[in-house]
């Protein structure tokens, strides 16, 4: 459990191997140390790990956890409205343009007309949804995902004696191989 | 289109290959030989180098000639296309690009059958990967052939097969020397040519207008032949129900088709975390949709200063558009500036079409050697290396597309292109969704899926108007065209949707609720993650 209070502290992230700088790119705009608003609790809840866990139960047990959970629905509830609203304005659209014409070619100051501002309109709604999409998930999953990337590191470490679980996927940080046949199973 | 331009375009296009082929050579001297440093060239490349890449991988010859083409020859209509092909990359952002580079290691098979019953599932969808890649390089290598014809003069029947061979030779060196690495950089090098080129042409092409937008669309409608009507949608797709329907199916394959192109899902295993490959696909859409907003530019420039009627008579697909738009804002045939940026069009054109070839045909040899060899060998571990096979395969795959490609090379270019999309979206998106988000997901629903997709989509074609009962067809002279679209996507989308979740529903399998929570928590934390 000591492990999980080191973690909370910042200053643990910096020597993070996974954590690329949080540097703000193109479409990143500041912001970039923002924490996860509190509320929100940075380690699962229900972390009971330890020597004796199998890998199938871990990932179970982080699946339960009122931690994922919150990522889980954090991402969900920015990707499921921002998908169903592009998607259908894109229909919308195509559907517009072939099926009438009349109304796209409608001036609308000088030379251009609706179909320009619509076609325009696309171009910056994807430029827009797409800077929306980073912000949100600096801000609001990047660091509760790394401390659940960690919590499952630091409880497969533990279970790595666990013999048979080195197949293809070989991985270079230790930990057990998910698409291996039967690794499920052995929570079981 | 006199003997300077050829000069000049053929020495840009040696100094071209020249870089490239260096570029391999250095990279192949350091290699060490892995399938990490093969297929994912280490991992270790930046965003921005990522981003630079994927833009290199999916601006295509088809989009930079034709579309630009098809926009100074129908006017509004070219423009659907630019906007399917950019907002496409909202559905890699959001449900693909981070989850995919979390839970795979090299392909979209690992994905697929990291919670599956791994042999069938492997196999199911190396196939269709195999089959999205070798129809989107067919139609690189038909465009690489007419591109020859079209800038050099050189009709002649032997150019135009000596360029495919060419071409195909060359990827193949570039592929199984270099690997993910070497090509990686000849996308980068080819994305910041390509866009220096279009945002040079796209800057003197306002100048010429005094930057003034209004007057060059009333000056491109005016020159089009079509008034006002050339500034609105209909020249094209707007004749009868069939067409309409013909374009929605292909605007439905263009959105949902490129998360499924294997060789776009290949790149997001070049970056070390799911964060970076989201800001790779950041930095892509950025470079993407100003080089789409680009090419509206050129298209409606040439339109308005060189007039439909010589775009048409140049070259009836309306290719020659750019090159000729070049020659005009150098300062005409036969001046030095004019001879210069023909030259400069042409050797991007050749450099976008050689890097597009070497990032497809590497990420079908990963599927022919990591999915299809490793599941299909007798004894496990037994036979030669992964990445033995996988340049084998390139070459493999090389002498195919060019065969492919030589066969093939009266096919329209879009047309292949639209193809492949419409594969990618009915075969490889249904899976890859459903292995992503669905909980109940089973192995007969994944494979149900990737082969309720794949034969449809290509089964239409075979039935459509593209081989026989028309013209322009395949086929002219025999008659079995059953369906009337030329793109199978609005049919064989749902139908791959549809085989999953029937597969899923018929299937005697027990969801399996651990794997699948170890599939969540990997996809959104990057646990375990390679």
């Amino acid at each position: 459990m000591e492990k999980q209070q080191d973690r909370d502290d910042a200053a643990v992230h910096i020597e993070d191997p996974w954590y690329d700088a949080l540097a703000a790119g193109w479409g990143e705009p500041g912001g970039a140390d923002d924490p996860v608003p509190p509320g929100a609790p940075a380690a699962p809840a229900t972390a009971v790990g330890g020597p004796g866990h199998r890998t199938g139960e871990i990932y179970l047990e982080v699946h339960r956890s009122a931690a994922f959970q919150e990522v889980r629905s954090r991402y969900r509830r920015f990707v499921v409205p921002a998908t169903t609203a592009f998607f259908i304005w894109y229909v919308a659209y195509v559907i517009t343009a072939t099926a009438a014409p009349a109304l796209m070619a409608r001036q609308v100051i000088g030379a251009v007309n609706v179909a320009m501002v619509a076609g325009l309109g696309q171009f910056l709604s994807t430029f827009l949804l797409t800077w929306a999409y980073a912000r949100h998930a600096r801000l609001r999953r990047d660091r509760a995902a790394l401390d659940l990337r960690w919590a499952v590191f630091d409880r497969t470490r533990d279970t790595e004696s666990v013999p048979g679980e080195d197949g293809w996927w070989g991985s270079p940080t230790g930990l057990p191989a998910p698409g291996h046949a039967g690794a499920g199973e052995d929570g079981k | 289109m006199t003997g300077d331009h050829q000069t000049l375009a053929l020495v840009l296009f040696s100094a071209f290959i020249a870089v490239t082929l260096a570029i391999t050579t250095w990279v192949s001297r350091n290699r060490r030989g892995s399938a990490e440093e093969f297929y994912a060239g280490g991992r270790l490349f930046s965003p921005m180098e990522n981003g630079f890449a994927i833009a290199g991988d999916y601006m295509s010859a088809a989009s930079f000639l034709g579309i630009s083409g098809l926009i100074a020859l129908y006017g509004y209509d070219g423009m659907l296309y630019s906007v399917g092909f950019l907002v496409a990359w909202l559905v890699v952002l959001f449900l693909v690009a981070e989850l995919v580079r979390n839970c795979g290691r090299f392909t979209l098979a690992d994905v697929v059958a990291s919670r599956m019953c791994e042999r069938p599932v492997r196999i199911a969808s190396g196939t269709s990967s195999v089959a999205v890649s070798v129809l989107y390089l067919v139609a690189q290598m038909v465009g690489a052939g007419s591109l020859v014809a079209l800038l050099l003069g050189g009709t002649s029947d032997a150019a135009r097969s000596w360029t495919v061979v060419g071409v195909g030779a060359l990827m193949v060196v570039y592929v199984s020397m270099g690997g993910m690495r070497a090509t990686t950089w000849i996308q980068i090098v080819k994305a910041v040519l390509l866009m220096a080129g279009a945002t040079a042409l796209t800057v003197l092409v306002l100048a010429r207008f005094h930057g003034d937008v209004n007057a060059m669309l009333d000056s491109a409608a005016a020159q089009s032949g079509h008034g006002r009507d050339f500034l609105s949608p209909g020249l094209r797709y707007g004749t009868d129900w069939t067409a309409r329907l013909d374009f929605i199916s292909l605007g439905l394959a263009l959105v949902l088709g490129t998360a499924g192109l294997p060789h776009i899902l290949s790149r997001f295993y070049t970056v070390p975390t799911a964060r970076a490959a989201r800001r790779s696909v950041v930095w892509s859409i950025g470079l993407i949709g100003s080089f789409y907003l680009m090419t509206i530019v050129l298209g409606f420039g040439a339109a308005a200063i060189l007039g439909t009627g010589t775009v048409r008579s140049s070259n009836a697909a309306g290719n020659t558009a750019v090159p000729l738009l070049a020659l005009d804002l150098g300062g005409g045939a036969g001046s030095t500036g004019g001879t210069v940026l023909f030259a400069v069009v042409a050797a991007v054109a050749f450099a976008t079409i050689l890097a597009v070839v070497a990032g497809v045909t590497l990420a079908s040899s990963a599927s022919v050697a990591h999915d299809l060899y490793a599941s299909l060998r007798r004894r496990p571990g037994g036979g030669l290396s992964e990445v033995t096979v996988a340049r084998v395969a390139a070459a493999v795959i090389g002498a195919a597309a060019i065969a492919l490609g030589l066969l093939a090379r009266d096919l329209n270019v879009a047309f292949l292109v639209g193809l492949a999309f419409a594969v990618a979206a009915s075969a490889n998106l249904p899976v890859l969704l459903y292995s992503l988000f669905w909980r109940d997901f089973t192995t007969r629903g994944a494979v149900w899926s990737v082969y309720g997709g794949l034969v449809p989509a290509v089964l239409l074609v075979l039935l459509s108007p593209v081989v026989s009962g028309s013209p322009e067809a395949l086929f002219p002279h025999l008659d079995f065209q059953y369906f009337p679209l030329q793109n199978p996507g609005l049919v064989s989308i749902p139908l791959g949707f549809l085989a999953g979740w029937l597969g899923t529903a018929t299937s005697a399998e027990e969801p399996h609720e651990a794997k699948h929570a170890e599939t969540e928590v990997r996809a959104l934390t990057g646990a375990g993650a390679v």
